[in-house]
């Protein structure tokens, strides 16, 4: 090997000998574009099943004016507006659960703690359509809901698939919930704990003034992931008879047999309310990232 | 006779078995600056913790602004004060920690008013203006609206203090607040310390800066292992220290620096 491969081998040098250390700008040389082979195939294959879906898609049997005129279609609207409360109205539940679970958690009352440990545990241990259905049933439990001759309602009027989907969902988030929010509260420095209680906070002001706004940074992306995972998860409340995108979908082509298009109307609007959604959490994150550098300001 | 701002009176406190204070004893006169010394591992930082009631004690008592630390005495009963009276009884003191702490997602003009808006209740554009006036004194008045990341060490560290005296304490407390900085950065935060000193601010300081003891210091505290081994004026002290433990812990750090 002589001197100059050795040198190539090593990587330090590729010259031409008579080009010397001095007189090498790379900002003012022409750069040679590299070829990247294994690119340009992966960009070929991905090209080529493009083209086989799409066209198979074209020529399937789909009719795609069909989907266009059920996309607005008003039963599916009400589909996707359920969807989009319940989804909304269990994320809020579970927040607000999930959060006082992981306060809880920390808390010097060991009873406290223990039943923090215990919820989550019992609503994460267990199917969420088999709690969907417990919470639908619970008629056959406690036929009617109040305290005895006061005040007491029948549970069957009550407990509609609405609110069974809500206690279903928004427990079970809580649980998940309030194990993003106790990762959180772990990621603060303990120093910002002594800190506020050094001017004088107490407790519960310092959690929500100067722990859980910094504590948001670390939970938001998670938080986020558990929401769009919840939307999708809410056509399981079809179940005790909750009318869904999906199941307003079903609804429609059990009876003009349209499976495949309303299939198709369902997906696109989940695609859509999770868009829009994950544009909300950029902005969140934005919010909360204040003061860490690398994110926007103010 | 002037009340002491902190009496600790054989101050115990135990982690687990091991004892980290053993019988402390010391008073803190008003506008008094003490500056406690000793090796590492030797008990200064629990002390100013317990102070502040970051820690609790084991024994003994601590008495902050003629109150008792924790408890409300009733003939032979002590009664465990509620976090809210705690959380009252820590406003008499500031304390300034050994890595800044400040709030990071808060400009530096937001960590200052943060208490006195949020706990003490006052105006918020009071207290935005008293604020400005304390980074001018710390001499950050351009600052105001960074973020802590954006500051060095050294700014960090004043804009910390500004922090605590928004809350008027009667009693500073300063546990290693320059050794975290690079050295040119430890004059600035020593400068805004004297200068507090010289207003006649009571200061507790736990310091390794012996030249900042001695000269801003009225009175130094020696401990080891937990106690109290020597205490006197600055100068004395530094000069003709009496305990075999303190001789020996001063040469070690006079020829190491
Ligand atoms: N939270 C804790 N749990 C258990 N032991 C602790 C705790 N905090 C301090 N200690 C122990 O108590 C003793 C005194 O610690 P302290 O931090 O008060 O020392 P220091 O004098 O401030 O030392 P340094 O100069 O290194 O800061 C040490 O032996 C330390 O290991
Ligand atoms: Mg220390």
């Amino acid at each position: 090997m002589t001197q100059a491969e050795g040198r190539a081998a090593a990587g330090l040098c590729v010259s031409d000998g008579d080009v010397g250390i001095d007189d090498t700008d790379i900002a003012r040389l022409r750069h040679v574009r590299p070829r990247h082979y294994g690119r340009i195939l992966a960009v070929l294959l991905i090209v080529l099943f493009a083209g086989f879906l799409i066209k198979s898609f074209a020529e399937g049997q789909i009719d795609w004016p069909e989907v266009g005129n059920y996309l607005t279609w008003p039963t599916i609207l009400m589909g996707v507006v359920n969807t989009v409360w319940l989804s909304i109205a269990s994320m809020a539940i579970g927040i607000a659960l999930g959060v006082a679970c992981a306060i809880a958690r920390n808390s010097p009352n060991p009873v406290v703690r223990s039943a923090a440990i215990f919820y989550a545990w019992f609503f994460r241990g267990t199917p969420v359509i088999l709690q969907l259905l417990i919470w639908f049933n619970l008629a056959l439990v406690f036929p009617r809901l109040g305290i005895a001759g006061v005040w007491d309602v029948r549970t069957v009027t009550v407990i509609t698939p609405a609110v069974a989907a809500l206690l279903g969902f928004g427990l079970n988030e809580g649980a998940y919930v309030s194990e993003i929010v106790r990762a959180g509260l772990l990621s603060v420095d303990r120093g910002q704990y002594e800190a506020a209680r050094s001017i004088g906070m107490r407790e519960m002001k310092a959690l929500r003034r100067i722990i859980l706004p910094q504590a948001m940074r670390v939970v938001v992306p998670p938080l986020g992931n558990e929401f769009i995972g919840l939307i999708k998860m809410t056509s399981l409340a079809s179940i005790v008879g909750f009318n869904d995108v999906l199941r307003s979908a079903q609804d429609v082509y059990y009876t003009n047999t349209k499976v495949i298009e309303l299939l198709i109307v369902a997906a696109i609007w989940y695609l859509i309310v999770v868009s829009v959604l994950s544009f909300g959490q950029g902005f969140i994150e934005r919010r909360f990232g204040r003061g860490f550098s690398g994110s926007g300001r103010r | 006779m002037t009340a002491p701002i902190v009496a600790a009176r054989k101050v115990g406190k135990l982690f687990g078995e091991m004892a980290a204070l053993v019988d402390v004893t010391l008073d803190v006169m008003p506008k008094e600056v003490v500056c406690i010394i000793g090796p590492s591992g030797s008990g200064k930082t629990t002390f100013l913790r317990c102070i502040n009631q970051l820690e609790r004690i084991n024994s003994g008592a601590l008495w902050v602004n003629g109150e008792l630390n924790g408890f409300r005495r009733q003939g032979d009963l002590l009664h465990p004060l509620g976090e809210a009276e705690i959380a009252r009884q820590r406003r008499v003191t500031g304390m300034v920690f050994q890595r800044f702490n400040l709030f990071p997602h808060m400009t530096a003009l937001e960590n200052i008013i943060e208490g006195p808006v949020h706990v003490l209740r006052r105006p918020p554009d009071e207290a935005r203006e008293e604020a400005r006036a304390l980074l001018a004194r710390v001499g950050l008045a351009d600052k105001q609206s960074s973020f802590p990341a954006e500051l060095s060490g050294g700014q960090q560290q004043r804009v910390a203090i500004a922090r605590s005296l928004a809350m008027r304490p009667k009693l500073m407390l300063f546990d290693e607040p320059t050794s975290a900085l690079d050295p040119e950065l430890v004059g600035e935060v020593l400068a805004v310390m004297r200068d507090l000193a010289s207003s006649g601010m009571t200061m507790i300081v736990v310091t390794h800066e012996l030249e900042f003891a001695r000269d801003v210091g009225d009175r130094i505290v020696f401990m080891d292992k937990g106690r109290v081994v020597e205490t006197g004026p600055a100068a004395q002290l530094m000069a003709s220290p009496r305990a075999a433990r303190t001789q020996e812990f001063l040469r070690r750090v006079l020829t190491r620096g």
